[in-house]
């Protein structure tokens, strides 16, 4: 019988601060599961969140304190139990041998997973990550040491371009004409990358972020909003925890 | 041979197939009713409204386990008035699909569930559903008006004073004799019974040493339902003459086949998305063709209370 629908406990087996709002949770168990597919992560008594997996074996959680769900879950320290029901969603599909991962803020998660499973079978990496800060750039150093190349941007300048993350992108695509795009992070940020990405004809796969309830494509509450879904070519009613949270965007 | 016809007749309406969207699954925008009449549902029932909007439970709201699904979304929904355009273009969109808007309703009270009804029935949906089952409210509600044949009866009184359009009234499993409550309902002018709502449930974490949903207890639905529900809807078929929407558990053609044989006129289908997503529509309406065309059944009426005989 079907137990992934059910929660299951783990342990932190390692916690590594990536800045001052943001951690990453090293569970003590593997969950099969592909880069961009999420959990919904429950402490007892606090509640109950949707989280990107950032690692599946073992199971990595990257978290942004910005809720008592996922504040709660920085204060986890090694030992201490965090429930997970999943894997749950439709993930990235690598699709060629050359690749250009877009990051904002905290998007960098999931990628960081797929950066690895990319690296893994010998593929060209490109990473782009935005922020508004240097402080808010995460996980650069382990793309690097992963081997993919890094290029960062933040608005006010103090790390990689000054500006969005969509001329370090502009610049990638130039570079690499024929790499997959796949990105995550805020609505404004996708949307940009795929109008950006439009001309070059490149297949790209936005990572959509939403209120998630049910998170099995029950509740209706993720629905991706009907101008989104025009904007991306896609039929209307589309469940971002069922259908998603990764989108294919049409031609 | 020509193929077999899943279409059916209810109420005056004509359906294409017998599977309706159970309300608290999906229904809660006219783009997502929309995808469901694409993905082959027969007929689509809303997420029930209120008096007042509201936000619902907090998480966790939903899970699926071994035998289904367990829900305590709280009856989300944007209150009645702000329902009305919503069902409006709900209708306007679904009619290019042949596919009727059933409108699902809740209230605290007798009155309301009256009010409530004469709102909603501004947009004319094709039919009312009646929602006074819903397990995962009782806090604020006190015990549901299903409970009893007098209170499930007195709502029906309030419904059909306000509204001249068809009412279905939503029965819960859990009361000792559901066929005195579907009688008591018919006799106050039910054009229609839905039968089941979920069952009241509680899912423990032994680890976590806690109840899994934040609303302690939800409502079970899928296949651990299904028995409960073909049960329900025979005993009801039993009581009265009215047509029934069975509900609860089917997931395949089969399940569907077998609530028809219970007494059902039409089939209500939710928790299946869960597993396949809306697709699950076009899969079991396409399972029960084959089921028809093996066992040599020509129409839906003929299948209709075949094991209640």
């Amino acid at each position: 019988m079907n137990r992934k629908g059910l929660f299951k406990a783990y342990q932190v087996q390692a916690a590594r601060q990536e800045n001052a709002r943001t951690r990453t949770l090293i569970l003590d168990a593997p969950l099969p599961s592909e880069p961009g597919q999420f959990v919904m992560a429950w402490l007892p008594d606090v509640g109950e969140k949707p989280f990107s997996i950032s690692g599946n074996d073992p199971l990595t959680l990257t978290v942004c304190d910005v809720g008592p769900v996922s504040r709660a879950l920085c204060a986890l320290q090694p030992g201490e139990r965090v429930w997970a029901r999943g894997p749950l969603g439709k993930g990235f599909v690598l699709t060629g041998t050359s690749h250009i991962l877009v990051g904002g803020g905290y998007g960098a998660a999931p990628l960081s997973f797929l950066a690895r499973q990319a690296r893994a079978l010998g593929h060209k990496v490109v990473v782009c990550l935005g922020a508004k800060t240097h402080t808010e750039l995460i996980l650069s150093e382990q793309f690097k040491d992963m081997g993919c190349e890094v290029l960062a941007a933040t608005e006010d300048g103090s790390a990689g371009l000054q500006g969005l993350v969509s001329l370090p992108l502009l610049h990638a695509l130039e570079q690499n004409p024929t790499a997959g795009v796949y990105t995550c992070g805020p609505t404004g940020m996708l949307l940009a990358v795929r109008q950006l990405c439009r001309p070059f004809q490149v297949p790209t796969q936005l990572s959509f972020e939403a209120l998630m309830r049910c998170g099995v494509g029950l509740c209706g509450s993720c629905e991706l909003s009907e101008e989104i879904c025009h904007l991306l070519g896609i039929p209307t009613g589309f469940l971002v925890c069922h259908d998603g949270p990764v989108v294919m965007a049409g031609s | 041979m020509s193929q077999p016809d899943l279409s059916c007749n209810f109420l005056g309406m004509t359906l294409r197939n017998p599977l309706v969207l159970a309300s608290g699954i999906l229904g809660t925008s006219p783009s997502l009713l929309e995808r469901l009449a694409r993905e082959g549902a027969g007929a689509v029932t809303t997420k029930s409204c209120g008096p007042e909007p509201r936000a619902g439970h907090e998480n966790p709201v939903a899970l699926a386990w071994e035998g289904g699904v367990i829900n305590a979304i709280g009856l989300t929904n944007p209150g009645a008035r702000d329902e009305v355009p919503l069902l409006r273009e709900a209708k306007k969109r679904l009619s290019a699909w042949g596919v009727p808007v059933f409108a699902s309703i809740f209230a605290g009270t007798t009155e309301q569930f009256g009010e409530v009804a004469r709102v909603v029935a501004e947009a004319e949906p094709d039919l009312i559903e009646v929602n006074i089952s819903c397990p995962n409210v009782a806090s604020e509600f006190g015990t549901p008006f299903s409970a009893s044949a007098e209170s499930a009866a007195a709502v029906t009184r309030a419904v059909r004073t306000a509204v001249s359009l068809p009412i279905s009234v939503k029965l819960a499993p859990n009361v000792p004799d559901i066929g005195r409550i579907a009688r008591a309902v018919a006799d106050e002018g039910a054009d229609a019974i839905t039968a089941i709502n979920t069952m009241p449930a509680m899912l423990i974490d032994a680890r976590a040493e806690r109840a899994v949903l934040k609303n302690r207890s939800g409502g079970l639905s899928g296949p651990a339902l299904k028995p409960i529900a073909l049960r329900c809807v025979y005993e009801i078929a039993r009581s009265v003459s009215i047509p029934i929407i069975g509900t609860g558990g089917v997931s395949t053609g089969l399940d569907a086949a077998e609530m028809l044989m219970a007494g059902a006129s039409l089939v209500g289908v939710g928790s299946a998305v869960w597993k396949d997503g809306p697709a699950a529509f076009a899969r079991i309406s396409s399972e029960l063709l084959d089921f028809m065309m093996e066992s040599g059944f020509r129409s839906i009426e003929t299948m209709r209370g075949r094991a209640a005989r």
